[in-house]
């Protein structure tokens, strides 16, 4: 592809990038299309529905199966995905890569595979304040079922995670489960920081890396977990398809999640036994053409780039968080890290006086859109003492421009729900 | 495409800005009713003092936190049922509903209760007066809920029993 920076500048060139994603061209009620939601779900580029539509034109037939060229290829296509995916969170071999139907599956699958074989009643499982409902509730499935505890890592009064009595907490636990980023305080957390202090304390760790294998290079043998979930619809690649990585080894001592076709290597009246991981955790018809979709979506993000995309998904921020304070000042409260220090693109915030969902409405009405609500994450809302936020999040192809229409429209919703004193 | 002027009318927002009948009432005589819509954390909490001798409704307050559709709907609620009788209340409460009726009954998979439906359910004579700004809300589906809110909430409060004195 051509250069998504300009010459002799190492910003990324977002008109050109904007070029080749067909929806940003759209109009929502006569007015440009400024998307602002990619922490909810990405848009996706040209290639990627190439790659699908070719997928499905020219190759499609089911994976694993039959013996014949186009089955073949389909399966190349797919484990091509597997491989392509690997790559980009550098995991030492493409095996250790299982395809889920998204994050939230991948968490489940520990929980449900792991979690079941290991945790018994009295166990003990750390969480922290800032989880999505994605990594709360197969825990706490699990804690009804099984009588395990569940601890939580508070926060800070800036919204990080309040580490102070990370040892006590981590005491006798078995299982760290924690988020790389907020989808709603957008908060970076220091995974490899928490992975040590959960390995010394003898804990295993899994990070739900949904909002940052998106906006930053990923490097699983950096952060030292033992998992790592995440998804491909919001990093430019379809929905229906997600990802686990963990090493081999513990996925081949874990036992399987769903069972049926695939997964098996031989089944008789009497039982069966496992197919080779990662093929054990993928039982029936898998996301086929979403695994191709993905890996496109791997290869345009690498190609401009994860270290440029998180700089200027830095510098937006930064601009951002000082053009909402300078025009709203204290009628506007943003709950995160208040500079870009350790935060990533999301931006919650609460408008003095307005609801989230009346905010929402009036940005839709000019084509601004934005997450509105309690974000997947109700124990964090309960923490902030907040029943719902507005969001904002950027993503490669938002910019400065992007950020003004965000700042003018909220000054009018602000004109239009104007209390009169 | 609708526009923001079909949902939020200038009366709505004099109820948003101005919301009549806030605050408390000591229970009992009266009874307190909470609505919460989990979707959006909108809470309505409608303290109802219904006269036993003449069965009107005496005094009627609203309190709770929501988006300006939920809070303006219950504040005309409350401004609305104030002096009439419970059967009115209820008839009202019925006809507002069926003016949010035609696309939440599809939303919520049910077939509707039949609300203008036979001799005793006519409700062609009910007045809505001021009610009927928030008809617009209709050509914003995923707002109705917000519109119900209070309305849910006071046909609860009509449905339990009495406080004992």
């Amino acid at each position: 592809m051509t250069p998504v920076t300009k010459p002799g500048d190492a910003r990324l060139d977002v008109a050109r990038i904007r070029a080749d994603f067909p929806i940003l061209a759209r109009t929502v009620h006569d007015k440009r299309l400024v998307y602002l939601d990619s922490a909810s779900s990405a848009q996706k580029p040209q290639c990627v529905l190439d790659a699908m539509a070719e997928h499905y034109r020219d190759h499609y037939a089911n994976i694993h199966r039959g013996v014949y060229a186009i089955a073949e290829e389909s399966t190349e296509a797919y484990e091509a995905g597997r491989r392509t995916v690997a790559d980009l969170v550098h995991a030492p071999n493409p095996h250790e890569i299982v395809f889920t139907k998204n994050a939230t599956e991948a968490i489940n699958l520990v929980a449900y595979s792991w979690g079941r074989a290991n945790l018994a009643p009295g166990d003990v499982v750390v969480l922290t304040e800032m989880e999505h409902h994605a990594n709360i509730v197969p825990w706490q499935m699990l804690a009804r079922e099984r009588g395990i505890e569940l601890r939580w890592i508070p926060l800070t009064p800036d919204h990080r995670l309040d580490l102070d009595h990370l040892d006590e907490l981590l005491d006798g636990a078995r299982l760290l489960a924690v988020t790389a980023a907020s989808n709603v305080l957008g908060t970076v957390n220091d995974v490899a920081g928490l992975a040590a202090a959960a390995h010394a304390a003898g804990a295993r760790v899994l990070v739900d890396a949904a909002q940052a294998v998106p906006h930053a290079p990923v490097d699983v043998a950096e952060w030292g977990a033992d998992f790592v979930a995440f998804t491909g619809h919001k990093m430019l690649g379809p929905s229906g398809i997600g990802c686990l990585w963990a090493p081999l080894e513990l996925l081949e001592e874990m036992p399987p999640f769903l069972g049926g076709g695939e997964m098996i290597r031989d089944v008789s009246k009497d039982g069966f036994t496992t197919n080779d991981v990662p093929w054990k955790f993928e039982a029936g018809t898998m996301p086929i053409v979403e695994a191709t979709g993905l890996g496109a979506a791997v290869d345009y993000l690498r190609a401009v780039g994860l270290d440029a995309i998180h700089d200027h998904e830095q510098r937006v921020t930064g601009y951002a968080l000082g053009a909402l304070a300078d025009r709203f000042d204290e009628r506007l409260t943003i709950y995160g890290p208040q500079d870009t220090a350790g935060r990533g693109g999301t931006i919650s915030f609460l408008f003095k006086g307005i609801h989230a969902h009346d905010i929402s409405q009036v940005l839709d009405d000019e084509g601004v859109c934005v997450r509105a609500g309690d974000h997947c994450a109700k124990p964090l809302m309960a923490v902030l003492g907040v029943p719902a936020l507005t969001r904002a999040s950027f993503y490669l192809y938002n910019d400065e421009a992007d950020v003004d229409a965000l700042v003018d429209t909220l000054a009018r919703a602000e004109k239009f729900f104007a209390i009169e004193t | 495409m609708p526009g923001l002027e079909d949902l939020y009318r200038e009366i709505i927002l004099d109820h948003y800005r101005s919301p009549r009948n806030r605050g408390e009432l000591p229970v009992p005589p009266a009874r307190r009713t909470e609505g919460f819509n989990p979707l959006c954390g909108d809470e309505v909490i409608v303290y109802l003092d219904v006269d036993p001798d003449t069965d009107a409704v005496r005094d009627v307050r609203v309190d709770g936190q929501g988006c300006s559709i939920s809070q303006a709907s219950t504040s005309m609620m409350s401004a609305a049922v104030k002096g009439r009788t419970v059967d009115e209340t209820r008839r009202l409460i019925r006809a507002f509903k069926a003016l949010m009726s035609v696309h939440e009954s599809k939303l919520e998979g049910d077939a509707g209760d039949g609300d203008t439906e036979g001799p005793a359910g006519d409700l062609s004579d009910v007045q809505l007066g001021d009610l009927e700004a928030l008809q617009g809300v209709v050509k914003f589906p995923v707002r109705i809920k917000c519109a119900t809110l209070g309305w849910n909430t006071l046909q609860q409060g009509l449905d339990e029993p009495a406080p004992a004195d």
